[in-house]
């Protein structure tokens, strides 16, 4: 009798567990509160999950989810229209932009800086890496930490004798398109080799290894001596690792910070379709590997009620939300930049 | 086996056998067989349903890099050229190493805990912990990797590069993470897989063998290493497969302590890569030129750890049927 009781007992079991599943499909009623859905770029994400979260408790109609899933992620959801808007660290190219059917308005929100982070264990200051220096260590020419390139911006700095280890994103990522599109610009050898993008054929010698996302490179940074790698500003400030000042433009050596980062936005010109690209800011004082991370919209909703409650999500990003940026390491949009960008938030219908 | 509930059942309970069994008890049985039976056949639809949903996303990739695709170095996205031979000689690479340490202590393990070295509590509470590490998740053994491994390692990893430069195993410096750094976190994960089919295998090695290499004056080692041994060789090596299967699969600590470099060197120190690794790094962001690329790549994967997991079904299906034989 046991063994069949148990059976019987089993078999009501699945039962029950195929039809539950079955049974639970929607739950139907027509929400009360509004809901956003948004994806994309990680780089701005933790100032966005800041931010929605503030918007959403301080209006109750409107709730945003945002899920930082990646630049590439996020257009792709988008051309799916899968998702009420996108992010891109990238924005988006003309090509990706034709096949939105409803048109583009592309807004930039925020912006940071890329920096060059190290670990040299016994370097009382900051590093210098004049543009020769840095450009060579990540075409993998300059291999040693006393190579004459570096040590000539660093008079008077006991430089170690330790081979040079390049951290570098293993994942395809925004920060590396913002990386790279600068070292494109400022090196032809580095634009004919690896080229800009989200990822691109680093060299492929010992010395280079690579880790996933903004935290797995700052890890190995920190646990890697002799070793330099790009990261986001926040990023490296919460590790406390120390961040090389790096030569721009104007032929100064510019520590990154957010003073400085926003002296090079001041500098750029915004164009009628608010792609603007900084791949080397000109103007003194300017922090040269910054960029704008940018919002991405349809020019037609479908439901007026959501193109409404999205662009008071914007304004409000744009004016109360700027207040918060600074705290999370993200630099303040300049106020010409928020007019124009609030003004171009009317195209959206 | 069934002949024996029989027996046992009419002895103990000699009611039931006069009451036929209902109609609503044969209704039950005859379900819940169906619908085992059922399910059985979904996982392996799913198998198969997976397998075709890969290869067919990874068509366009497969119809315009063929078989270049395994045997070229590059993975350039802004070039358009992809190829997988270092991921496929990393993925061998480190599963090799890993299951040269991991099988080394996992069949010592197995050894220590079958042979009566032991009392019978203690045994069990080794046995316990062996398998509570596989429970442990990825990212943490990647973690542990990185803060705990890695700075472990980098002064013998100097040494032995310093004074054995030469020899080609340590051709290179440690720089951090590196094929030697995974391949001794991903031993530790094989373990618990090869510790437990080994014990089963030198568990179910007859008293009998063991008692005759006894009367015959074999000292416990002799009898370990001279009987017991091979006579669970089959089903040790079915253990090793399985713990190489998994060792080809696992993704997420290899993503942070391989290294990640499209690279082929011999060295234990240098950075590589695998294929699950490059899945998981570059899956999340792919535009729609990568994507077949990725499946192409994970349709490689896929086939070369079916493979080794169904050659080592095999050999451990033969090695149960063997000892079973000899039980009787």
């Amino acid at each position: 009798m046991k063994p069949n009781s148990f059976a019987a007992a089993a078999f009501v079991l699945l039962i029950t567990l195929v039809t539950g599943c079955s049974s639970s499909t929607s739950d139907g009623d027509a929400a009360a509160t509004l809901k956003l859905q948004g994806s994309g770029a990680s780089f701005p994400a933790p100032l966005y999950g800041r931010w929605f979260k503030e918007y959403s408790a301080a209006t109750d109609a409107v709730r945003v989810d945002y899920q930082a899933k990646g630049s590439g992620g996020g257009i792709k959801d988008f051309t799916e229209h899968t998702v009420d808007f996108a992010a891109s660290d990238a924005a988006m190219n003309d090509e990706e932009i034709a096949e939105v059917d409803e048109g583009v308005v592309l807004l930039p929100l925020t912006a940071g800086s890329v920096v060059l982070a190290y670990n040299l264990p016994g370097l009382s200051q900051p590093l210098k890496l004049s543009r020769e220096a840095y450009v060579g260590i990540f075409l993998g020419k300059v291999t040693n930490w006393n190579d004459k390139t570096i040590a000539a911006a660093n008079e008077g700095v006991d430089l170690p004798d330790l081979p040079v280890t390049v951290v570098r994103r293993a994942d395809s990522s925004g920060t590396t398109f913002i990386f790279t599109n600068h070292l494109s610009a400022i090196s032809q050898e580095f634009a004919d080799g690896p080229g800009v993008g989200k990822s691109v054929n680093w060299p492929e010698t010992g010395n280079f290894i690579a880790a996933p996302k903004n935290d797995g490179v700052t890890a190995t940074i920190v646990q890697t001596p002799g070793s330099i790698g790009y990261i986001e500003f926040g990023f490296a400030e919460q590790a406390k690792l120390p961040m090389a000042e790096l030569e721009n433009a104007a032929g100064e050596f510019i520590a990154p910070t957010l003073e400085n980062a926003a002296t090079a936005l001041a500098s750029v010109e915004m164009p009628d379709d608010l792609r603007a690209w900084l791949p080397d800011p000109e103007g003194e004082g300017a922090y040269p590997i910054v960029s704008y991370t940018w919002l991405l919209c349809y020019k037609q909703y479908d439901d007026p009620a959501k193109a409404k409650a999205l662009k008071e999500l914007v304004r409000w990003c744009l004016t109360e939300g700027q207040e918060s940026s600074p705290e999370m390491g993200y630099v303040r949009l300049p106020e010409n930049v928020v007019e124009t960008v609030v003004g171009k938030l009317e195209s959206i219908q | 086996m069934p002949a024996a509930t029989t027996t046992v059942s009419e002895s103990t309970n000699p009611t039931t056998l006069s009451v036929p069994p209902s109609r609503w008890e044969i209704a039950v049985d005859r379900g819940f067989r169906l619908s085992t039976r059922l399910f059985a056949w979904v996982t392996v639809a799913l198998v198969f349903l997976i397998v075709y949903e890969v290869a067919g996303n990874a068509m366009p990739a497969i119809r315009r890099y063929g078989f270049s695709f395994l045997t070229s170095t590059t993975w350039d996205l802004q070039k358009d050229q992809f190829g997988i031979l270092p991921e496929i000689w990393g993925t061998l690479y480190s599963s090799l190493l890993a299951l040269t340490i991991g099988g080394f202590f996992g069949i010592s393990i197995a050894i220590f805990l079958t042979q009566d070295f032991l009392p019978p509590t203690i045994e069990w509470i080794f046995k316990n912990i062996v398998e509570l590490l596989a429970a442990i998740p990825s990212v943490v053994y990647g973690l542990w990797g990185i803060f705990v491994v890695i700075p472990l390692l980098r002064p013998l990893a100097t040494w032995l590069h310093d004074h054995l430069g030469w020899f080609p195993l340590f051709g290179t410096s440690l720089s951090g993470p590196g094929m030697l750094p995974a391949a001794i976190v991903l031993s530790i994960m094989i373990l618990p897989t090869v510790s437990a089919i080994s014990r089963d295998a030198l568990s179910s090695v007859p008293e009998k063998i063991k008692e005759a290499a006894f009367g015959l004056g074999a000292t416990r080692w002799e009898a370990i290493f001279g009987v017991i041994l091979p006579s669970a060789s089959a089903g040790i090596f079915g253990a090793l497969v399985l713990g190489f299967g998994r060792a080809l699969g696992e993704t997420m600590a290899l993503a942070m302590l391989v290294g990640n470099s499209n690279q082929i060197s011999i060295s234990l120190f240098s950075p590589g890569n695998t294929l699950a690794a490059l899945l998981a790094n570059h899956f999340p962001e792919a535009g729609r030129g990568e994507e077949p690329v990725l499946m192409y790549a994970a349709l490689i994967l896929l086939t070369i750890t079916l493979l080794v997991n169904i050659t080592g079904a095999f050999i451990l299906k033969d090695a149960t049927q063997r000892f079973q034989g000899h039980a009787k």
